[in-house]
């Protein structure tokens, strides 16, 4: 028998039994496209938190004082001492290295914002102008702190901090106080929204001088470091680790991470979860390569006299069990091959109920949901195909 | 040529040995045309299955057309039964499903032949069975003399040597059973070889030799 009737003959078979055709590539096809669902939601769980990683700087390396052991706690803070601190002459030294494109020093706190009558707690970040690049804020009005006037008392205000003191839109120029100092609004950021829990909308930035002074701080709370080139980062991290090093009486006292490394983590830990659902997934398409064994026996014994009559004519145990497997493997690959439809179907969906997840399925899902339904359904008919062609033909053919 | 030496074929009942083959020596000639009668158990239709390869004696050998076939493998066994032997059922056998042209093509198919040579030659067997009008029909859709015919016309598309028939008339009237037994006899004319196995006496006195069996063993055999 050759291959294109073998295939001929198990299809024409398949249609003869609509229902139980149905019913088999029904299950396969939901298995299916489980796989590609739910490896498209955590993948797309994955690419959204590397975007919004990616938002928050390019090429970053972020320098924090003192030093973080394995165990992640600072010993310094464990033993009742104070760790050295990381001063803005430490940034300085930092932006001279030729690798560093730019830097802005960071202080941190919360102090309470007063102007036009309305008073309110903000969280105010001290830097220099150079915070906007490598942290890709922008502005929707006015300037940056003015990179040589570092010591002026301008303030920039976030989108919504704006809107709540000057809802008619004319915080340009105005004057407010933080604690009992005065600033002159030079910039409204634009809106942008939180990304990796911090909310830029709700900030103000002042020169990090003042911060220093407003916080009653000689140390930075953060160095935050843009290299040149995505290949140097390594080298650019060693550079600002020794030239610190050397500031701090060689002491290794900073921690100095990269927002590489982070993001790789990341990485690895959604790519982790997704194969963790994928593989749950899997476990349908198990459940439906049992389904299609049992009705694949369920149809050897109802064609029991067919077999029988097969063997009659002169059709070798071979070709029977290729009849039978190549049944199950057009059952499972017609489902897989809706499956594949639907998953994309479902996947479409979710990224239209939820725009800012990327649901894509991945190809390796894609590959695999099919693949692994296919080797399934085979493996299925493997046992049913055995059993057809073990048939003793005078027996099957007295079974009327 | 079908030539039985010494045939045994023994079924286990339970703790009993039942010899359905006691012993059997038989040679039927190329286009000879013979009737096996006999009472139910009397190992009429096992002979049938030995001599068409679907069932193995215990003991004994079996020569078709002067080759030794009692120690073929299951597969070759398979293809000696296509080219040499042809079915025909009391039941008849026929796929429920397929249609009648597609039941007549099922040989065939097994035998590999190209798609475009099967359609013509199923489509001239259709018409030598006067089964043209019904080619596109199922089986539950024709009469029992019509399922008969298509089924003879299976049976004998690959040119068998020898067409062995169980009961063939069995499951029909008295008018339609002459008439599946009047193209029996058609092809035995045209030289297949017809053994027939039945519990008609009428339609077993046609054949121009006739083997009586009782209890395993050939009690008759008049020419």
């Amino acid at each position: 028998m050759k291959l294109q009737d073998t295939l001929l003959f198990s299809f024409k078979t398949i249609i003869s039994y609509p229902t139980r055709s149905f019913l088999i590539m029904l299950a396969m096809a939901l298995g299916v496209a489980a796989v590609i669902v739910l490896t498209a939601l955590g993948d797309g769980a994955r690419r959204y938190v590397v975007n919004q990683f990616s938002s928050i700087g390019t090429n970053l390396i972020i320098v924090l004082p003192g030093r973080a052991e394995t165990a992640g706690s600072f010993p310094g803070a464990v033993m009742g001492q104070t760790p050295r601190d990381l001063t803005l002459e430490d940034a300085r030294w930092v932006g001279r290295l030729p690798q560093v494109r730019r830097y802005a020093p960071l202080n941190v706190g919360v102090v309470e914002l007063s102007a036009a009558g309305r008073l309110r707690e903000v969280t105010i970040l001290g830097s220099t102008a150079e915070i906007f690049p490598i942290r890709h804020m922008k502005l929707a009005q006015g300037d940056f702190l003015s990179a040589t006037s570092g010591n002026s008392a301008q303030i920039v205000l976030g989108a919504k901090v704006a809107q709540e003191f000057f809802p008619d839109g004319n915080a340009m120029g105005q004057r407010v106080r933080l604690s009992d100092r005065r600033f002159l609004v030079t910039g409204v950021l634009a809106e942008q929204g939180e990304t990796m829990g911090f909310n830029s909308d709700e900030v103000v930035i002042i020169p990090v001088r003042h911060a220093q002074t407003l916080l009653n701080t000689t140390s930075l709370f953060r160095l935050l470091v843009e290299a040149r080139h995505r290949g140097e980062i390594e080298s650019t991290k060693q550079a600002i680790r020794e030239t610190l090093i050397q500031r701090h009486d060689g002491e290794d006292d900073v921690t100095v991470i990269t927002q590489d490394a982070i993001l790789a983590t990341f990485d690895r830990i959604l790519r982790a979860l997704t194969l963790g659902v994928a593989g749950i997934a899997v476990i349908s398409l198990v459940v439906a390569g049992v389904l299609v064994m049992n009705v694949m026996l369920v149809a050897v014994s109802q064609r029991t006299a067919e077999i029988g009559l097969l063997k009659a004519i002169g059709t070798p145990a071979a070709v029977i069990r290729r009849i039978f497997l190549a049944e199950a493997t057009w059952l499972s690959l017609t489902g897989a091959i809706i499956g594949f439809i639907l998953g994309q179907i479902g996947s479409l969906m979710l990224r239209l109920m939820y725009p800012l997840l990327p649901a894509w399925p991945p190809l390796w899902a894609n590959f695999a949901g099919i693949v692994v339904a296919v080797l399934t359904g085979i493996l299925a008919g493997l046992l049913p195909a055995a059993r057809a062609a073990r048939l003793d033909p005078v027996k099957a053919l007295s079974n009327r | 040529m079908i030539q039985l030496s010494d045939i045994t074929r023994i079924f286990h009942m339970g703790d009993q040995a039942v010899h359905a083959l006691d012993h059997i020596d038989l040679t039927v000639d190329l286009g000879e045309y013979v009737s096996i009668m006999g009472p139910s158990g009397s190992g009429k239709s096992t002979l049938l299955n030995v001599i068409g390869l679907l069932d193995r004696p215990n003991s004994g050998h079996y020569l078709l057309d002067g080759k030794n076939v009692t120690d073929l493998s299951e597969t070759e066994l398979a293809q000696v039964r296509r080219e040499k032997i042809g079915f025909v059922f009391q039941s008849f056998h026929l796929v429920p499903r397929m249609t009648a042209a597609e039941n007549i093509e099922l040989p065939l198919i097994l035998a590999g032949i190209p798609l475009s040579e099967r359609k013509a030659r199923v489509m001239e067997t259709l018409d030598a069975f006067n089964l043209s009008d019904r080619a596109q029909h199922r089986p539950a859709e024709l009469s029992g003399g019509q399922r008969q015919r298509v089924a003879i016309a299976r049976a004998t598309i690959l040119r068998p040597t020898a067409l062995l028939a169980d009961e063939p008339t069995g499951n029909l009237d008295h008018r339609i059973g002459s008439e599946v037994v009047a193209l029996l006899e058609a092809l035995n004319q045209a030289g297949t070889t017809l053994l027939v196995v039945t519990h008609d006496r009428e339609l077993g006195l046609r054949a121009r030799r006739r083997i009586a069996m009782r209890d395993g063993r050939i009690e008759a055999d008049e020419q």
